[in-house]
């Protein structure tokens, strides 16, 4: 197909300021983490790291970052274990309600945050008596970080086909061992890939952590939302922001170079 | 045939739903053979490897491995190996991992992996490509690393599915040649699964002709081409001329009816019109119209000229009847 230079110039520009809406905000929040200026006068006054170091001593900030790595970690590690079982049962036996159950398991990433959220809150303070607190933000977490190591592992499982798993047993080696040596190594970068993207997705969630984390636990998302009103937090709230921004990049990027892998994956 | 028989097939049976894939099938391949089953896809040959192989269970009856009922056991306690349609090759794995891999799971020691290996590479003409990976590797390569990773477990028997199909004809030709080499040069027992007729007369001892689920004819390549035993392996295996003579239903194979300008006494003759010349390399078709109807003959006698009358004759005994 050929375009029109006319044509293509103006869908370049629009190209750029789709992506300038995205991403100057984002970068004023980075530049504003080194603007000297309290009240973030523009152009930035004088360039600082104060707040960072600020940042790094607020106690509520340490906190907040080591509850969203160890929520996001557990989900994930959850998400890993349930999401490549469900994957392999989908696509390699033949069961009574097997479409429902794929189509059960990628729905929770499309229902609204808050609905999941007011859902599992009820269900863990009301049916189950539980307090709200760490595990279950883990457990709202793993809901829909499920989804996306599923859908990772059985893209890659379907690609794979039985083939290779048959040539290993006809080779000699059981069940136990094929998964080892064959099924495991080919799934391994499908898998990195899903628990990057889940991380990457847990530690920004807010809406579910909202209703499942009660008083006690503040992940870093909670915390920004919790101070960003109160004037004298502002230049640390952009600082926590910033790390958020850039701990977000790194996974989603890993992840792009790893699902980019060679058809049937397994190099690093 | 006077060698033991290794493989003994008795009412083997087997549906996927509604499908009859395989329905009660006898079969004895003898030590040391190279045998052929051919048919047509969903003939049920696949299914009949598979379940020797182990990656199907029947729904009845029995496969006896070397004296032993193998049909309930798993693939990896079955003294038999797979060269698959697409190869299948570890693709994580360098082409030496691909062959130890019988051997390593096997737990033998990694010196005599190395060196059984290495004489595999020879075996199938690869020495030196031990460190490529699969994927650096072209189709022809790829079926040769497939033979060695499942020959160095020198298995009783070597199980092939359509292992030639993907190779272009050129290729397939060579390939079919060195495989039948390499068959008696390590004297071990070959299935061999095709749709293709040619390649089964090429390199077979005996051929299982399959139809339905079930095995029409069996017998050496030249048994099943000279005298078919049902129409349906006469049309699939070679061609067939089917000609009704007053009460006589007659086969003949192209080959042996003999086309001329003037009349030529034989067993058989017949006149007819020359309707058209078809050139396929090594032979030519030539149709003739008779009172017979369509008569395909290859084998001229002096240049023809299209539309003309012409001569047919063969000699009577070339004639084979079919149920």
């Amino acid at each position: 197909m050929t375009i029109s230079r006319n044509a293509r110039m103006f869908l370049a520009a629009l190209l750029g300021v789709g992506l300038a809406f995205i991403y100057i905000p984002l970068s004023v929040v980075v530049i504003n983490s080194f603007n000297a200026s309290k009240t973030f006068s523009w152009p930035p006054s004088r360039f600082t790291t104060i707040w960072w170091t600020k940042a790094l001593e607020n106690t509520g900030v340490r906190e907040a970052l080591k509850w969203s790595i160890f929520a996001g970690l557990s989900a994930t590690a959850i998400a890993l274990v349930l999401g490549t079982c469900l994957a392999f049962a989908v696509s390699r036996y033949q069961f009574f309600g097997r479409e429902v159950i794929s189509l059960l398991v990628v729905l929770p990433i499309s229902l609204p945050g808050v609905v999941t959220g007011i859902a599992l809150n009820n269900a863990f303070t009301k049916q189950l008596g539980m307090s709200t607190g760490l595990l279950t933000v883990v457990i709202g977490h793993a809901t829909f970080c499920i989804v996306i190591v599923y859908n990772n592992a059985i893209a890659r499982l379907r690609r794979m086909g039985t083939n290779l798993q048959e040539a290993s047993m006809d080779l000699g080696a059981n069940g136990i061992t094929t998964f080892r040596l064959i099924t495991l190594p080919n799934l391994a970068s499908a898998l990195f890939a899903g628990g990057l993207l889940a991380f990457g997705l847990s530690f920004d969630e807010i809406v579910v952590t909202t209703f499942t984390a009660g008083p006690g636990i503040q992940t870093l998302p909670i915390w920004i939302y919790n101070n960003l009103f109160r004037p004298n937090q502002a230049p640390i709230v952009n600082v926590v922001a910033a790390t958020l921004v850039v701990l977000s990049v790194v996974p989603i990027y890993l992840s792009q170079r790893l699902s980019q892998d060679s058809t049937t994956g397994g190099r690093f | 045939m006077s060698s033991p028989v290794i493989i003994s097939i008795r009412g083997l049976t087997r549906s996927f739903g509604d499908v009859h894939a395989v329905t009660g099938i006898d079969l004895d391949i003898y030590e040391g053979e190279f045998i052929t089953l051919l048919g047509p896809s969903g003939s049920g040959k696949t299914t009949v490897l598979r379940m020797i192989a182990g990656f199907e269970k029947p729904d009845a009856g029995s496969i006896s491995l070397s004296g032993k009922d193998v049909s309930q056991l798993p693939p990896y306690e079955r003294d038999v190996n797979t060269v698959f349609q697409d190869y299948a090759l570890f693709p994580h794995m360098n082409v030496l991992s691909n062959i130890e891999y019988g051997l390593r799971v096997k737990g033998v020691a990694k010196a005599e992996r190395l060196e059984r290996a290495t004489e595999a590479l020879h075996q199938v003409r690869l020495e030196g490509y031990g460190e490529r990976k699969p994927s650096q590797l072209s189709g022809g390569q790829r079926q040769r690393v497939a033979l060695a990773r499942a020959l160095v477990n020198r298995p009783s028997v070597l199980l092939l599915d359509e292992p030639l199909g993907a190779l272009d004809l050129k290729l397939r030709e060579q390939m079919q040649i060195e495989l039948k080499a390499l068959q008696r040069a390590v004297g071990i027992t070959f299935i061999f699964v095709t749709h293709d007729q040619e390649e089964a007369l090429t390199m077979s001892d005996r051929i299982a002709v399959f139809n339905q689920g079930k095995i029409e004819q069996l017998g050496t390549p030249r048994e099943i081409y000279n005298s078919p035993r049902s129409s349906f392996v006469s049309e699939f295996v070679g061609q067939t001329n089917k000609i009704q003579i007053a009460d006589e239903k007659i086969n003949i194979r192209p080959e042996y009816i003999t086309i001329s300008n003037t009349h030529i006494e034989d067993s058989r003759v017949a006149k007819g019109v020359l309707k058209d010349i078809i050139f396929v390399g090594a032979t030519t078709r030539y149709l003739v119209e008779t009172d017979f109807g369509l008569i395909i003959a290859n084998n001229p006698k002096e240049t023809l000229v299209l539309g003309s009358s012409v001569h047919l004759s063969w000699d009577k005994n070339k004639e084979f009847l079919v149920r």
